[in-house]
């Protein structure tokens, strides 16, 4: 038994969900929505057997048998007129947006937290990669303060990030807090332009106690990071976290550096968009908890 | 050309409290910035810019913490000044808007905001705060040695129609040579005409700060940065004391006094630097593989702490195309370089 789900924008992000919506064994991909009828992604998605429609959201909530998740992978705008309408037709929804309607999931850390919300956000592509490892750090050693660089390539940022970059930095630095444990969070992202792109590469400080217990911190950052592979493969350490004593550049904190690299699955981005491939990867793992809770209270 | 105004050829900025933050290793005290301030103001420099090194925002892990708040620097440089304006740097994805209207509260009158130079559109929403706020615009096209004239051209048309007022063509790396320099600044002048300014920032790694510039004045630029005695990243910036001195001889006039400039470089900007801004072999490698002047500092405490070579990971630096912000990756390459050196241990 399955639950049944819908993809809300058919452009890179919703077709990438869905190649990896097609693995999963108890989530059951069954409509496409968009608004261009020429859609590409529409037309791939009809081919691999969904019901595309380019009529929009009334559409979709006048199917004889709406789904039970709604994936939402257009803009914040989109999504914030959305909710309200999801909400009532009692769909849950999982917003890849920044709209940021509901609470906020990093699998590894809060994963069941909110399975009874009718909206749930995935933060930032930035957000969901680093806060696993604020999370891992902060649970087993006090954090202050931690700060995350992600660096990402030009092509994979889009008009819609652009625009807005402030509030990619103030919400990832606001998860960092509230999910990943910091009693101070801050957020830089890099675009970079280089050719042939470069993959999605993330750095984690994290203050710690000068003689905070530095084994059960690595410890528990491996064991996040092996977590975080059981949805996306590509999430590697570049190398052993380091240790840094109290100095004046570092502000008189000692600190716990992580160095990451995110390669993508390659389903549709490509993958040096392991930037874009963890919100997919993260959005099917959300989604999958969901759909577990749900069929269960079918059975 | 027109000249910049009725009474000067062209306006210069002093980046030597932001630029010279990274050599300071953002250290600067609040006696640092009153000294200054006061001796760049009498010498007439019109515009002094205030803040990290890696603008508002930028006190962090990842490019060093601030010694003294910024915001209370800017402050400070307000407050000392009698007919100089103060400006900030901020780059979108490391500051936000916030800081804009913080820095604008504490009197701060020029925004500078910086993107890697085919990033200008992340840009928009800022100009338009801080034009909205009043403040004059300043645009920064980060690493233009990276691009070929036409495309910073259009990344500059991007700042104008955001509201930026001048655009810099920024040669973060110190890598611009000559007409590199004239080429750039000329293809923004004829795509901007009167939309906005075209300015110019250089750096010293190759040591053609003053000499670039000169260009830069001659291919129309309006505005020019320099630093008074190189306090800046890498080898330090064009110097503001000897650019003057040009100036004068060639008959640009740029309202600064000289005497009193070289003074100030000496007798004031000297004792406040822990060393000077020299010319070696780091800083001709970031000239020669076009890497980021801030990278400086970095590198030679990582080369340090991990026991490998400063020049190496500036040029695997290059090799990564990194730009600026990226400096954690300094970090990672050390490592790298650092386990390609154990690796080699365990073989032979």
């Amino acid at each position: 038994m399955a639950a049944t789900a819908a993809i809300v924008g058919p452009g890179n992000i919703g077709t990438d969900l869905l190649y990896k919506l097609l693995r999963s064994e108890n989530i059951e991909p069954r409509y496409m929505v968009g608004v261009d009828p020429g859609s590409e992604g529409l037309a791939r998605a009809a081919k691999l057997g969904l019901e595309a429609s380019a009529e929009g959201i009334d559409w979709l909530l006048s199917r004889p048998e709406p789904p039970d998740l709604v994936f939402e992978a257009t803009s914040a705008y989109v999504h914030r007129a959305a909710a309200p309408r999801y909400r009532e037709a009692g769909i849950t929804a999982i917003d890849l947006t920044p709209a940021a309607v509901g609470p906020a999931i990093i699998p590894p850390a809060n994963l069941r937290a909110h399975l009874d919300a009718p909206n749930v956000n995935l933060i930032t592509c930035g957000g969901q990669a680093t806060i696993p490892m604020v999370y891992a750090v902060s649970r087993v050693a006090e954090v202050d303060y931690a700060e995350i660089v992600a660096s990402v390539s030009s092509v994979s940022a889009g008009p819609g990030t652009r625009a807005n970059i402030d509030e990619f930095t103030r919400t990832t630095a606001k998860g960092i807090e509230t999910i990943g444990g910091a009693k101070r969070g801050k957020a830089i992202i890099i675009l970079n332009p280089a050719e042939p792109p470069v993959m999605m590469r993330d750095t984690i400080f994290c203050s710690i106690a000068p003689d905070a217990d530095r084994d059960k911190i690595l410890e528990s950052i491996h064991d996040v990071v092996a977590e975080v592979q059981g949805y996306v493969p590509g999430y590697r350490l570049r190398a052993e976290p380091q240790f840094d004593e109290p100095s004046d550049v570092n502000g008189g904190m000692a600190r716990v550096a992580v160095f990451l690299e995110i390669e993508g699955a390659g389903d549709f981005l490509p993958p040096y968009s392991g930037n874009l491939d963890i919100m997919t990867a993260a959005a099917t793992r959300v989604g999958e908890a969901f759909a577990a809770q749900i069929t269960a209270k079918e059975d | 050309m027109a000249p910049y105004s009725g009474t000067l050829d062209i306006r210069i900025t002093d980046s030597s409290l932001r630029d010279g933050s990274h050599a300071k290793r953002h250290q600067f005290t609040l006696e640092h910035v009153v000294d200054v301030v006061a001796a760049l103001d009498a010498a007439g420099v019109p515009v002094i810019e205030v803040t990290h090194g890696d603008g508002l925002g930028g006190s962090s892990f990842t490019y060093g913490f601030s010694r003294t708040p910024e915001q209370e620097l800017i402050k400070a440089a307000v407050k000392t000044a009698t007919q100089a304006k103060i400006a900030f740097l901020m780059l979108p994805g490391v500051g936000v808007k916030d800081d804009i209207r913080e820095a604008a509260d504490n009197g701060g009158s020029v925004c500078r905001i910086a993107t890697h130079c085919t990033e200008a559109d992340v840009s928009v929403q800022h100009f338009g705060l801080a034009r909205e706020l009043g403040l004059e615009t300043v645009g920064f096209l980060m690493m233009s040695h990276s691009q070929p004239p036409e495309v910073l051209a259009k990344q500059a048309r991007i700042m104008a129609d955001a509201g930026c007022q001048c655009v810099y063509v920024v040669d973060s790396a110190g890598a611009l040579i000559m007409e590199d320099t004239s080429d750039r600044i000329a293809a923004l002048v004829t795509e901007l005409g009167d939309d906005a300014q075209v300015g110019f920032h250089g750096h010293e790694n190759l040591g053609l700060g003053v000499a670039n510039s000169v260009l830069a004045v001659r291919a129309g630029a309006k505005q020019i940065d320099g630093s008074v005695r190189r306090l800046g990243a890498g080898a330090g910036n064009t110097p503001v004391e000897a650019f003057v001195a040009v100036c004068e001889k060639l008959g640009i006039r740029t309202g600064i006094d000289v005497m009193k400039i070289v003074d100030a470089a000496e007798d004031v900007v000297r004792p406040v630097m822990d060393s000077e801004c020299l010319l070696g072999r780091m800083e001709i490698m970031m000239g020669y593989a076009g890497v980021y002047s801030s990278f400086l500092k970095h590198a030679a405490r990582h080369a340090e702490r991990y026991g490998v070579s400063g020049a190496q990971i500036l040029v695997r630096a290059g090799e990564r195309k990194l730009i600026g912000g990226q400096e954690d990756q300094l970090i990672d390459i050390a490592l790298e370089l650092a386990a390609e050196r154990d690796a080699e241990k365990n073989a032979s």
